[in-house]
């Protein structure tokens, strides 16, 4: 028997051991680095069982994290979920880390396996070590050690300071995850020990006193009457970062409590990539295993019962219900970023005269490159903005649905139409463009001479206004982390408050 | 180059204390359940897990997000069969969501509606009995340690052989040995240094036979001497007896339909999980009574139709006799009473009430005694009971629909502050 074979009798037997993994990821990881040419972090294969799978949920993939009763939440919903039948785990789940941590279902054949790994271990992995929203974002080789940072912080918080306050400074917290992120400043890449080092610097500070907004107040005494003068106002730039806002200048609270809020930050920091670049991620691992698998077979590693049971698992995962289906829930991701990585193939390969007036750039290149191209330096909106062609538009027959306040019908904005293409494109751009989901709320302004009230303004896009009830409650929590009244103006396009809401 | 980690074994139960902190907040609801399931559900699912369903208020965690209703939004969709631009749809009723024209909610907020929390056994139990205590349950246990076993405490130097600690014996002489071998290697220092600076042939002698004796003895440390032996050492601990054994009697004469035995039912089942969580070994006796009483096995306890008139007392008189024959003083002994009072006669009524008294109560750790009956007339039964009940080991109370089954058995065993 030779080497090859060997490898087929372990491929195509549907009960693994350990000797298939490695046997396995060694074949896919060479094929993923010299037929794909990707570059990966080093991988970390763990099997799980399903418990633990639901464990990794709960945690959002990483191996460790804080405390806290809403990751027991989620863990009890997925649990009830998955028992009762009412929702599958996914076969595999990973994580953006150096090495990258990988968990695969125990439960999975051979053959899911092998998808697994090439899907993840390679796919997800190259993505997460190319793509520059993940290299500009986000430290892999820092994020597990930071978590342990992060648990053994909370824990302490807990020890010395009870669990209830810590969970009240976190509920807080995470109110605000979403308007806790930086988009335009780089973080430090720190380790535990650096970390460890910063928070005693940051004690030594608190022993000084030091505090922005109380430095302002004694050095400058204010005329009676003198009008809160544009050069005294704070901040001097609208803050769109909350969090950051909160744990740099909140007059009074205590050190321990701004950790807290900069740890939450920096988990809001770490997951930012992730939510801008589902379609590309998923579309990315989808089309390298698909064509890992393919190489595979090609090669004489897998026979023909394999490639079946692959199939059937691939079009699974790409199966996209059709708008008035009962089992429809949105787009699939797996299917819209997949799509476009194979029609930027197509193009490159077999460009139609369509091809040539829209992607003019693509046009004869090659392919490889140009999925590289578009894998390291794109994110959801802008990559579906410049690759969704006419011929994807055409084939998932997509259309818009214009849905107006005040409107008793819905409308048809566009469909797979030539006059459609342009308008599908920018509006599904737009969908998965951020500020179509969190709204733009930016710390404006904190009176400085008598009451420390904190102003928020909630600039209105598309007449889009918040829910009211969830804003109040938010606000309270702003409210319990600054420690003064906060209020918060609905301003529309013409600058107008249409509404405000305050906590007291 | 990869690594494959096999994981399943270990990291268990990851999530166990963000669990119990989430069930914590969730704490007073799933509470506020535990009647419903006792009323509704079969009540031997509850002993062996059950589900309790939470709903999710209060556990919303608010964050600043538009609001569905409002503004103008573009919803993109796949599979356009039949639609061109510019196209009305009229929009489903009643707001998002409806299903309309296959216009489904498209909202990508997750609605979470009730959802259950399935607990553990032991989660279950905890909130099921939190509070609650068997009566007298202490009074007995120190009264009864009668029992013994044996348990390591620690080693002794003196004993069999056949207890022999090698290890720690081997670690004594080992010490021994290093401290003999550290005070003679200074004798010879010390003797070498004399012998070194002395010159009078004499005095070099008598030094360099006393190195001599030394030397010897240093190398002769013996390697087991009797101070090094270290024995096992085993004390007699007094156990207390985690031993109950619960009566369960029950009138079955013809006034007792299926509602009352249900009703029955479910007290005693509720009686026994609490004991079996407080007790080891848990027994059950059941005994059936209409004219005459009988000693019977679960299966007939409950599905039994034999029925006649009602006399008492002997159900009584066979547990006293029971008792006697079979449970000696170190058992915890508790009896659970279910009837509608009716009574053949008076006398009948007066009899139990004496029997109790003189023969049961004296011998027993706690009764109950449960009518199940509406409240407003008094049977018998209950009269005479009444006279003796002081809720300290005999308590009465009536039971009719089954929802008052919870409150009623919480009313009787919840824990009793010591000042009362």
């Amino acid at each position: 028997m030779t080497e090859k074979d060997q490898y087929r009798a372990m491929f195509c037997s549907p009960n693994w051991d350990y000797k298939t993994l490695e046997a396995a990821d060694e074949v896919i990881s060479r094929i993923g680095r010299d037929y794909l040419k990707l570059k990966t972090y080093p991988n970390q294969i763990e099997i799980v069982t399903s418990e633990q799978m639901i464990d990794a949920y709960a945690l959002t993939g990483l191996p460790t994290s804080y405390p806290h009763w809403k990751f027991g939440k989620d863990f009890v919903l997925n649990q009830s979920n998955y028992t009762k039948g009412r929702m599958g785990l996914s076969y595999e789940l990973v994580i953006n880390s150096n090495p990258c941590i990988s968990y695969n279902m125990e439960n999975n054949s051979t053959c899911m396996m092998l998808l697994v790994i090439a899907h993840a271990c390679q796919g997800h992995n190259a993505f997460f070590a190319n793509n520059y929203m993940f290299l500009d974002w986000t430290s892999a080789d820092s994020i597990v050690d930071y978590m342990v940072f992060a648990r053994d912080y909370i824990l302490r918080c807990e020890e010395e300071y009870g669990e209830e306050e810590v969970e009240r400074v976190l509920d807080a917290a995470h109110a605000l995850m979403n308007h806790g992120i930086d988009k335009y400043k780089k973080p430090s890449k720190v380790s535990a020990k650096e970390e460890n080092d910063r928070l005693r610097k940051l004690a030594h500070i608190k022993r000084e006193n030091y505090n922005e907004i109380w430095k302002t107040l004694p050095t400058q005494p204010e005329l009676p009457d003198a009008a809160p003068g544009e050069e005294h106002r704070f901040p001097k730039e609208p803050e769109e970062n909350i969090l950051y806002f909160i744990e740099k200048y909140a007059p009074t609270l205590p050190a321990w409590k701004r950790e807290i809020i900069r740890i939450v930050r920096k988990v809001a920091q770490y997951f930012y990539p992730q939510g801008a670049t589902k379609v590309m991620n998923e579309g990315f691992a989808t089309f390298t295993h698909y064509h890992i698998i393919n190489k595979l077979f090609d090669e004489g590693y897998v026979n023909d019962g394999f490639m079946l049971e692959f199939i059937k698992s691939h079009s699974g995962v790409l199966y996209q219900p059709e708008y008035n289906s009962k089992y429809y829930a949105g787009l699939n991701p797996y299917t819209l970023g997949f799509n476009i990585f194979m029609d930027i193939k197509r193009i490159c390969l077999e460009p139609t005269a369509e091809d040539k007036a829209w992607f003019p750039n693509l046009v004869g290149k090659d392919w490889l490159e140009q999925v590289h191209y578009v894998m390291e330096n794109f994110r959801d909106d802008s990559f579906i903005l410049q690759y969704l062609s006419p011929k994807v538009i055409r084939d998932m027959k997509l259309f818009t649905i214009i849905d107006k306040e005040n409107e008793t019908d819905y409308e048809i904005g566009a469909i797979h139409n030539e006059r459609g293409y342009r308008k599908v494109r920018e509006q599904l751009s737009y969908q998965y463009d951020r500020s179509s989901r969190v709204p733009n709320i930016q710390v404006t302004k904190v009176d400085l001479h008598r009451t420390s009230k904190l102003y928020l303004t909630h600039y209105i896009q598309k007449d889009r206004r918040l829910e009211a009830e969830s804003a109040k409650a938010t606000l309270e929590q702003i409210r319990y982390l600054w420690g003064f009244p906060v209020e918060l103006q609905a301003k529309n396009k013409l600058g107008i408050n249409e509404s405000t809401f305050e906590a007291k | 180059m990869s690594h494959i980690i096999d994981r399943r074994k270990n990291d268990k139960g990851k999530s166990t204390g963000n669990r119990q902190k989430f069930l914590k907040r969730v704490e007073s609801q799933i509470k506020k359940a535990i009647p419903d399931i006792i009323s509704q559900e079969s009540i031997k699912d509850s002993s062996t897990g059950g589900s309790v369903k939470v709903p999710v208020r209060g556990l919303d965690e608010p964050s600043f997000r538009h609001d569905p209703k409002t503004g103008k939004k573009y919803i993109i969709k796949p599979g356009n069969d039949r639609f061109n631009e510019g196209d009305r749809v009229p929009k489903p009723k009643g707001g998002a969501g409806g299903s309309g024209k296959g216009k489904g909610s498209n909202s990508p907020e997750v609605t979470e509606d009730e959802f259950t929390v399935v607990l553990s056994r032991e989660e279950f139990l905890k909130y099921f009995f939190d509070d609650l205590a068997l009566p007298n349950l202490v009074k007995k246990l120190m009264d009864s340690t009668e029992n013994f076993e044996s348990r390591r405490a620690g080693y002794t130097k003196d004993s069999v052989p056949s207890r022999l600690n090698i290890k720690t014996s081997y670690r004594q002489s080992l010490g021994r040995r290093l401290a003999l071998k550290g005070v003679f290697e200074k004798k010879l220092q010390k003797l070498e240094a004399q012998l070194a600076s002395t010159a009078d042939p004499e005095e070099r002698l008598l030094l360099e036979a006393e190195l001599e004796k030394v030397r010897k003895q240093a190398n002769t440390i013996p390697f087991f001497e009797d101070i090094d032996m270290r024995y096992n050492n085993f004390e007699r601990v007094p156990v207390p007896v985690t031993s109950a054994v619960m009566f369960c009697v029950m009138d079955v004469s013809a006034s007792m339909g299926y509602h009352e035995k249900d009703i029955a039912k479910r007290f005693f089942t509720l009686l026994y999980i609490f004991l079996t969580r407080q007790y080891k070994n848990v027994e059950l006796v059941f005994i059936r009574h209409h004219t005459e009483a009988k000693e019977v096995d679960e299966e007939e306890f409950f599905n039994s139709r034999e029925s006649g008139g009602t006399v008492v007392a002997p159900s009584l008189k066979l547990m006293d006799r029971i008792i006697r024959e079979r449970y000696d003083e170190s058992w915890n002994v508790y009896c659970c009473q279910a009837s509608d009072g009716d009574v053949w006669s008076k006398q009948d009524a007066l009899e139990c009430k004496k029997l109790l008294q003189e023969a049961v109560l004296p011998s027993i750790q706690f009764m109950a005694y449960i009518e199940i009956n509406s409240k407003d007339r008094e049977s018998d039964l209950w009269q005479a009971y009444k006279r003796i009940s002081n809720d300290e080991d005999f308590s009465i109370r009536h039971i009719y629909e089954a929802y008052e089954i919870w409150p009623v058995f919480q009313g009787l065993f919840r824990k009793r502050r010591e000042a009362a």
